[in-house]
């Protein structure tokens, strides 16, 4: 079962032509840093989010590649320059290969 | 603070900062190791022209060299907002901004998060491109101990800034 779930998006719903506008991503992940015992003091095998990604318009805007110092549940915030109306793509994918995507739409005008 | 006024650590003198002030003798160990501490500090903020790989331990150093080779690494243009004391190190707020007008010629390629006291030394990499269109970064990261964090900012020129912040922790990162 994948731990990844519940990706959370916030882009505008609308933005003018040119305008750098805010994105902000959080997914729920337990980003199992490796370094932790269990009960009875076997390591914890690592499974952490590797990669985030965010496309817009047919362009990368912001990709991140995550070590376990991120915290549970990771989350960005960064900006992007609204081209065309269109969407926004967001991949992240974990160390064992799962992954989620979630997709949101913005409008540009003028 | 710059390195050429930095009262706490003379090239000439061999006085300690104890010992101008007639507290302790400058071979204490504690005041060695706070001379460290603050010869870290000094190089990582105060100097012009910095390797960070030189001002701190090993495996940050050797990780730095393998991102940025022999690259110098410049102290400017990237800012750091991290509390100064954080009560829970596995969720600590940051912020990264770089000085740059995200063109097409002149953007950040990469902003890399450092921490020498965590069990591995980096933190997250994050790539931007001009459609980012503003060079600022927010995210949530683990602080394992009250230690310097390091933000070093990769240009589209091939050039390096860094910055260094000092965060206070109460509470270790959870499960670092």
């Amino acid at each position: 079962m994948s731990w990844l779930a519940n990706p959370r998006v916030r882009v505008p719903e609308r933005a003018k032509r040119g305008e750098v506008f805010e994105i902000r991503a959080m997914v729920d992940h337990p980003m199992e840093s490796g370094f932790r015992l269990d009960n009875v003091g076997k390591p914890i095998t690592r499974n952490i989010v590797q990669s985030f990604t965010c496309t817009y318009d047919g362009h990368e805007v912001f990709r991140a590649v995550l070590h376990p110092a991120v915290s549970t549940n990771p989350y960005f915030l960064f900006y992007a320059v609204a081209s065309n109306s269109g969407e926004l793509h967001f991949d992240w994918t974990d160390d064992q290969g799962d992954s989620v995507k979630h997709v949101a739409r913005i409008e540009v005008e003028g | 603070m710059t390195a050429a006024s930095n009262p706490f650590f003379p090239s000439s003198s061999r006085r300690g900062p104890g010992a101008a002030r007639g507290v302790v003798s400058s071979n204490d160990p504690p005041l060695a190791a706070r001379r460290r501490a603050l010869a870290l500090l000094a190089g990582s903020l105060g100097l012009l022209l910095v390797r960070p790989a030189r001002a701190t331990p090993e495996e940050l150093a050797k990780v730095l060299r393998e991102l940025f080779g022999d690259n110098p690494v410049t102290t400017g243009k990237v800012k750091l907002e991290l509390p100064k004391l954080a009560e829970n190190g596995a969720v600590v707020p940051v912020t990264v901004v770089v000085d740059s007008p995200m063109s097409e010629q002149d953007h950040v390629k990469s902003v890399h998060l450092f921490a020498e006291k965590n069990p591995q030394p980096r933190i997250v990499d994050v790539y931007l491109t001009p459609y980012s269109g503003r060079a600022r970064v927010a995210s949530r990261i683990r602080i394992a101990d009250s230690q310097h964090i390091l933000a070093v900012a990769a240009l589209s020129d091939g050039s390096l800034w860094s910055t260094a912040v000092q965060v206070e922790i109460t509470v270790a990162g959870c499960g670092l």
